[in-house]
């Protein structure tokens, strides 16, 4: 006796479809799982045994095999347990349902049958969806995440127990409410209002959040460049209703849904020991990293220097594409991540600068930590802002500004760049030509030309100083460039080594 | 081996055995060197060679000088082909005149580069720039625009390739004219590997100077030893920022012993980088503020003057420099100085970085630099 069920297996923050065939015929008892399964599918044999026989059913003791199709695909994690038991119910002649080709299943199950959740049931729900799927079948905890996708029919089960009454139309469950999706900060986030005195480094910030710029600060540890990035996200503008889409859909493949939609735009802070594959993602098999995770967020590297070598460059292409591609034997993986980079480094090793007598840091020590600030990844930062330690009258002073007050600012300056660039797009990520195209003023062009003949300036810096001064101008609701927006473009550029 | 002769100096075999000699005797002196910062081994090299492997390796002092003994002529003048060399010593007219003066002054001298440098290298126009290797943005900044001014107003600016102080005056003479780099191991060797560049850049435009033959590797006590070289090619030392008990400071002391003109840069009397020299000024020697001070020193007051004032600067520009003047290195701290909003004090400090009155580190921060505002625009 043959039965098929239809479930999706996890890959990267896809979900691929599978179809489980079980075949339940006489000989020796035996339970099979092929089709390449990973350690935790093939333990779905004594969940599945288990909870069978818990929940009141009777396990055959015949020759059972289970297959995986398509075969060449690595199916991963436990979410398969629903299916197969389901397809082995109906096999073995104990479950009724003609209607189990057109439904899908996904969930693990616990040893007395009931059911626990699984990640990125979003991703599933949209791989159903696709895949013409009437319904799909999911743990009750998946359930408002899942109906996050639009256009499938989302079952919660709470146990296998409840399979035999859904079969025969006894039980109709209440269909779950989808989450809601956030697209602002939640009320109580961090304020950038915390960060008291520093002008300037508001002000970077401001620029960096309206143009998308990437943007290192190095200062003195205390000094607020933590603070500063994680009040960063606060001041960006809402996520337009398909970002957070993304965002969530990201968060859902990695199991984190609630805590990143109370949180509106990702702020990710990997630790400086993470591996090349943490941050962008890879490992068999392969999982989103740290850049995947940020995805319309931002990337926060706190002590840049401390970071490894190898994981820096590997952030290099994605910070340019915007997507994470990995490559394996057994497949090509895409990943998303357009996400802000911020980078945050002290001035020396011992981290009080070579201006203090105390610093204990040999002359080769600081320049093989500062050599890490010019490899190739400093080479995709387009604003430095040196942070110094702010004086005890700045502390203790007023509050600063607010990010909901900022971030009007930062909105519109948005807005005109969306007129001129097109929807989503935003200064950062102009061309040289577009970023030449955009009106200057002669005196300000005479100020950049000055510059270019005297430091003998590369392209890219030309290219990176323009694009900074239409975001300065953008900030200040201006059509043209400046003078004044190009003086204050050229001071926040970093500048090349 | 003909042409590597007709086209450079010449050096009698004998004091180029003497170069081979020490390159053998590296370790022996090692030794004996006591690794004391200020220890003053190099008195050794006074000796004449018999003596010296007496003294240094009294072992194997037969093999050794059994050795070098044995190198042909031919051998010597084809090892400084091989590394692109050429070699001059105390018998011929190339040997810097002011070298004599030391009672151990090298037998020999290798060179890479322009052997027309040497002639240059006359007494009354060679200044000799040191500095301690952990230097500040100041001292690093200050030994540039000495090195760029000097080389800029025809001086041959000396050194010695290490790290900080000595690099940055390298790289300003290069900008502005000559440089000389007077190594402790082999005229061809890179040392420190991170300036190879930096020695490339000499080899080719400048001389590197050694006493030590092609190849030779660097000890412990080559760096006073080539300090000696340093003292006596210099009509004035410069000594621009040294801890208290730094390799510069007895690159100066030798220098006051030749009887040359000692010169030092004021630095803040609570920053060790700036100990050494401030002990020197306290002893009488040159304050050297810019290039100008070095040049009225050694050709007396007036003799030449370079003219290094930027354009002139209107009031928030001007109120923006007083600022840095005052310490603040940051954009946050100038505009907190001045209360002006952050994006103002942006704007100034760019355009004064622009108009040359500042410099940006590559940490973010700005420091002065030596070019003097014009009279009456407010600084």
């Amino acid at each position: 006796m043959l039965a098929t069920a239809r479930t999706f297996t996890l890959d990267g923050i896809f979900a691929r479809p599978v179809r489980v065939e079980v075949d339940v015929h006489r000989g020796l008892p035996g339970f099979a799982i092929v089709g390449l399964p990973d350690a935790a599918v093939r333990e779905a044999r004594e969940r599945v045994r288990a909870a069978l026989v818990n929940c009141g059913f009777e396990f055959p003791l015949q020759r059972i095999v289970v297959n995986l199709a398509p075969a060449s695909l690595r199916k991963v994690g436990p979410g398969m347990d629903l299916a197969i038991a389901a397809a082995l119910l109906s096999a073995a002649g104990q479950l009724e349902w003609e209607g189990l080709a057109r439904v899908a299943l996904a969930g693990e199950l616990a040893l007395d049958g009931s059911t626990r959740p699984v990640p990125g049931a979003l991703a599933i729900a949209e791989a159903a969806r696709e895949d013409g799927v009437e319904a799909l079948i999911l743990p009750a905890e998946n359930g408002p995440e899942a109906a996050l996708a639009s256009g499938i029919d989302v079952i919660p089960l709470d146990g296998l127990g409840r399979l035999a009454a859904l079969a025969a139309g006894e039980w109709e469950p209440r269909r779950p409410e989808s989450l809601s999706l956030r697209l602002e900060p939640p009320p109580g986030a961090p304020d950038l209002a915390d960060l008291r005195g520093q002008p300037h480094l508001r002000y970077a910030l401001e620029v960096a959040a309206a143009g998308g710029h990437s943007m290192l600060m190095i200062g003195p540890p205390g000094a607020g460049k933590s603070l500063a990035a994680s009040r960063l996200p606060s001041i960006l503008p809402p996520l337009a209703a398909a970002e957070a889409l993304e965002v969530a859909r990201v968060a859902s493949a990695c199991g984190r849904l609630d805590a990143v939609l109370c949180g509106g735009r990702p702020f990710r802070a990997p630790h400086h020991t993470v591996s090349p594959a943490g941050l962008v993602g890879g490992g068999v098999p392969p999982r989103p990293g740290e850049a995947t995770m940020a995805h319309r967020g931002v990337l926060f590297l706190d002590e840049l220097c401390e970071f490894r070598r190898d994981a820096l460059e590997a952030l290099r292409a994605p910070l340019e594409g915007g997507e994470v591609s990995i490559s394996r034997a057994a497949g090509r993986l895409s990943l998303p991540c357009r996400f802000m980079l911020v980078a945050a480094s002290n001035p020396c090793p011992c981290g009080r600068g070579e201006a203090d007598p105390d610093c204990t840091c040999t002359p080769l020590g600081v320049q093989r930590y500062q050599g890490r600030l010019s490899g190739a990844l400093a080479d995709r930062i387009d604003i430095l802002a040196a942070v110094r330690q702010p004086s005890a009258a700045e502390i203790g002073g007023e509050p600063g500004e607010r990010s909901a007050d900022v971030r009007v600012r930062v909105c519109e300056a948005r807005r005109r760049q969306e007129l001129r660039l097109g929807p989503g797009r935003c200064n950062a990520e102009m061309t040289p030509a577009e970023a030449r195209e955009g009106a200057v003023e002669p005196p300000a062009a005479a100020l950049l030309a000055d510059l270019y003949a005297r430091r003998r300036l590369s392209g890219r810096a030309h290219d990176r100083a323009l694009r900074l001064a239409r975001t300065v101008a953008d900030l200040r609701g201006a059509e043209t460039v400046g003078e004044e927006e190009m003086a204050q473009a050229l001071q926040l550029r970093r500048r090349d080594q | 081996m003909s042409a590597g002769i007709e086209r450079g100096p010449r050096a009698c075999p004998d004091c180029l055995r003497r170069s081979w000699l020490l390159e053998l005797l590296g370790p022996y002196l090692e030794r004996l060197a006591t690794g004391e910062p200020g220890s003053r081994s190099p008195e050794l090299l006074r000796l004449p060679s018999e003596e010296l492997v007496a003294v240094a390796a009294p072992k194997v002092a037969g093999h050794l000088v059994a050795r070098v003994g044995a190198l042909s002529e031919g051998h010597l003048a084809e090892a400084l082909e091989a590394a692109g060399c050429w070699a001059c010593c105390r018998h011929g007219d190339e040997y810097p005149e002011q070298l004599r003066d030391a009672a151990d002054a090298p037998w020999a001298l290798i060179g890479r580069g322009d052997p027309h440098l040497l002639a240059a290298l006359d007494p009354c126009g060679t200044v000799t720039v040191v500095g301690a290797r952990r230097a500040t943005s100041y001292g690093r900044e200050v030994a540039r625009a000495l090195g760029r001014e000097l080389a800029g107003a025809g001086i041959v600016v000396v050194s010695g390739l290490a790290f900080g102080i000595d690099a940055c005056a390298h790289r300003g003479a290069l900008d502005g004219g000559r440089t000389v780099a007077v190594l402790g191991c082999g005229p061809d060797v890179a040392y420190p590997a991170a300036h190879r560049s930096l020695w490339r850049r000499i080899a080719e435009t400048g001389l590197a100077l050694s006493e030590l033959p092609p190849g030779a590797s660097p000890w412990r006590w080559t760096f006073p030893a080539r300090n000696r070289i340093m003292a006596a090619l210099g009509a004035m030392t410069v000594v621009v920022e040294a801890a208290t008990r730094s390799g510069s400071l007895i690159t100066a002391d030798l220098a006051a012993d030749l009887g040359r003109d000692l010169g030092a840069v004021p630095g803040p009397v609570n920053s060790r980088a700036s100990a050494g020299p401030n002990a020197l000024l306290a002893g009488g020697a040159c304050v050297v503020r810019d290039a100008q001070d070095v040049l009225d020193a050694m050709l007396g007051a007036g003799a030449e003057r370079l003219e290094r004032s930027g354009p002139a600067l209107a009031e928030p520009l001007a109120a923006a420099l007083a600022a840095v003047e005052a310490g603040e290195g940051t954009c946050d701290g100038v505009a907190a100085a001045l209360g002006v909003p952050g994006p103002d004090a942006a704007a100034a400090l760019a355009r004064l970085e622009l108009l040359g009155y500042l410099t940006y580190s590559p940490l973010g921060t700005y420091s002065r630099t030596l070019l003097a505002a014009p009279k009456g625009s407010g600084i």
